[in-house]
């Protein structure tokens, strides 16, 4: 397990005050002027040689995308973006950031955009985190305060402004160029890429979107040096990580890992284990609803990080981990999710906008039974059509929580259709005509 | 894609901001830069929405525009495209019940049929007025399922007996406090803590200054190339 020591988010549960004085006594703020003096390149170096991943979901490396920023601030300003649109379901550890943490995140701010050579950043929150945002601003004045964030921030000699913004209950702005066109005060929808961000992104400007947590650990990675952070988890995979473990176990919770922990032991030693024993256990989705779920005989042995969830046909995604048990009625649970994608498609490109619909369609008949056999095949090569032919990666969001139902637990669909037609004439397509 | 619409439109209805809504949206448009001030779209609408009691008119949208320079359509455009805009009269009290995986998993279903029979149908203001409920997708506190988020704030860890007491002290005016309703401390697993139990942690030895900064440039060097 990992020591209390080595843990970033020591406030993550909010047992502490959040305010400046407290998160200093913890650690924050400690030498960021000397970290600063270094200047960006040792900045980005350091952070690349942690091997820092985002934390957002894709898992790309934070360091390497910083790189990414023109080395010279031309006519155009460089902007710092953070994420904080947290709303993929399963997943609410940067809510536990802002609301308890918020210096270590303000504190990451400041450094990341010195190393990115920007004087301003903006934090996206979603709408619905209105007591997230009431603590956020208040740490951000306490920061202007203290004249750690300002002119002259930490008296570093480098001018920074940092502001916090909105968002009113979309999904989609979690999608860095969604998120862009809505913090320009715009409908949230995608825009194509290229030109990426890092080219043209915020007011047309070079921009970074990092999401919360990679931010808020970097501070604290380069205070104890990229060969501590790399000393958790396998290679390429590492560091701390915060997991969200919902659903059913015993005591559902947010905690602060090493990577790559086992599954098992992250829920037995956390959660108090499955309801009703490890037996009990259904299946997990191990990384927010995006991503295919896995069943019990994987999760017996399978690590949390990106690599070895993507050998077993997952990912790690936001490493929010929704556990089921054997009680669990998988078809409705899917469905339900593909009813969170049919309410949340932005609307932009057709095979999503449509797609989405009518895969909540089928899979709210899979659930009754109400189907065809032949539809299951149907099913999937629909879910495939929307996969990868749509601008952002909204599409194949869609289609993996139902492609994981269907490679692993398509027995269950079958009998569900078996008992649906028990005693009942079949009469192709009757309740198809609709559709 | 939700589809919304308006709630009766009446073209000749106006609106006009309080001095509180005013300074509030002039304080959003001070973050952008000033060529940039349709940024504070998504905020004014917010502050808006607060002062016409939880939702927004088609008037209120008007004069949001004109306030930012915008055209009304791209107001429009963005108040039905995001859910947190209420386009029709809510209750005093609106409940959003999430409704999504991990909360349904934990029971969400049986606090939406709860809601049904104690408030009224889904999106209707109860006949007093008082309440309103309606079904949210996931609201980003998947630990602390099933949860509520009633007008601002969320009331977590909600079984149907805690329910029907937040409604009842509601009703009789109290202001039950927000946050989780299990005996446990926001998201730390209820019981004995697994974690962040080491006083080191918090006895300020990590606000010392640090005499070392793993892989610093070696600090003689700046000087040498001085001397």
């Amino acid at each position: 397990m990992l020591l209390d020591s080595d843990r970033i988010f020591t406030n993550l549960y909010g047992r502490h005050d959040f305010h400046l004085d407290a998160a200093r006594q913890r650690g924050a703020w400690n030498s960021t002027k000397d970290l600063m003096s270094f200047g960006p390149e040792w900045i980005c170096d350091q952070i690349k040689a942690s091997g820092l991943r985002g934390r957002g979901g894709a898992g790309f490396p934070t360091g390497l995308k910083w790189t990414f920023m023109p080395k010279k601030v031309g006519d155009r300003p460089h902007y710092l973006v953070v994420n904080a649109d947290e709303s993929e379901p399963g997943t609410c550890k940067d809510r536990d950031i802002m609301r308890h943490d918020p210096h270590l995140l303000i504190e990451g701010c400041l450094i990341a955009s010195f190393a990115m050579r920007a004087n301003k950043c903006y934090i996206y929150l979603r709408g619905e985190y209105i007591r997230e945002r009431e603590v956020l601003e208040e740490a951000i004045a306490e920061a202007y305060q203290a004249g750690l964030v300002g002119k002259n921030a930490c008296g570093s000699g480098w001018d920074f402004d940092i502001y916090c913004h909105h968002g009113a209950g979309a999904y989609i702005c979690g999608e860095e160029t969604a998120l862009l066109e809505s913090l320009e005060g715009k409908k949230g929808q995608p825009r194509m890429k290229p030109p990426f961000p890092a080219n043209a992104g915020l007011y047309g400007c070079p921009t970074t979107v990092n999401n919360v947590e990679s931010i808020a650990v970097t501070p604290t990675i380069l205070r104890r040096g990229a060969g501590w952070f790399t000393g958790f988890g396998r290679p390429n995979n590492a560091g701390t990580k915060i997991f969200c473990i919902s659903g059913h176990v015993e005591r559902p919770c947010n905690v602060e890992e090493a990577m790559s922990i086992p599954l098992r032991q992250l829920i037995e030693e956390h959660c108090g284990g499955v309801r009703g024993g490890w037996d009990n256990l259904k299946a997990v989705i191990p990384g927010g609803s995006s991503v295919p779920m896995i069943p019990k005989e994987i999760c017996d042995d399978v690590l949390m990080d990106f690599d070895a969830l993507r050998e077993v046909k997952s990912g790690l995604g936001t490493a929010a981990v929704i556990v089921m048990d054997k009680s669990t009625d998988l078809v409705r649970a899917i469905a339900r999710i593909s009813y969170f994608y049919k309410h949340e498609s932005c609307g932009q490109c057709t095979p999503c906008r449509e797609g989405t619909g009518w895969t909540w369609r089928v899979m709210e008949r899979m659930a009754r039974g109400e189907a065809e056999m032949s539809e299951i095949d149907t099913l999937l090569d629909v879910a495939s059509q929307i996969e990868g032919h749509t601008i952002c990666e909204f599409g194949s969001a869609v289609a993996w929580p139902v492609q994981g139902l269907i490679r692993h637990f398509r027995q269950e669909i079958e009998d569900r259709i078996t008992s649906y037609r028990q005693g009942r004439p079949h009469v192709q397509g009757a309740t198809l005509a609709a559709e | 894609m939700s589809h919304r619409r308006f709630h009766h439109p009446d073209p000749n209805a106006t609106f006009v901001f309080t001095k509180e809504t005013e300074s509030q949206i002039a304080w959003w448009e001070k973050k952008y830069p000033l060529e940039r001030r349709n940024s504070a779209v998504i905020p004014a609408l917010w502050v808006v929405q607060k002062q016409n009691g939880g939702w927004l008119s088609e008037a209120a949208l008007r004069a949001v525009g004109d306030r930012l320079g915008m055209a009304y359509i791209r107001v429009y455009e963005i108040a039905t495209f995001y859910t947190m805009f209420n386009l029709e009269p809510v209750g005093k009290y609106h409940f959003q019940v999430c409704g999504t995986t991990p909360c349904m998993l934990r029971g969400a279903d049986k606090l939406k049929s709860f809601c049904e029979r104690k408030i009224g149908p889904k999106g209707q203001v109860s006949r007093s007025g008082t309440f309103s409920w309606v079904e949210v997708e996931c609201l980003g506190a998947c630990v602390n399922a099933p949860m509520i988020q009633i007008n601002d704030y969320y009331y977590e860890d909600i079984s149907i007996e805690t329910l029907e007491q937040l409604i009842e002290d509601f009703a009789a005016g109290k202001e039950p406090k927000p946050g989780t309703y299990a005996k446990r401390q926001t998201s730390a697993p209820e019981g004995p803590a697994t974690s962040l139990t080491d006083p080191a942690l918090f006895d300020g030895s990590r606000a010392e200054p640090l005499k070392t900064i793993p892989g610093a440039p070696q600090p003689a060097a700046p000087e040498e190339t001085k001397a």
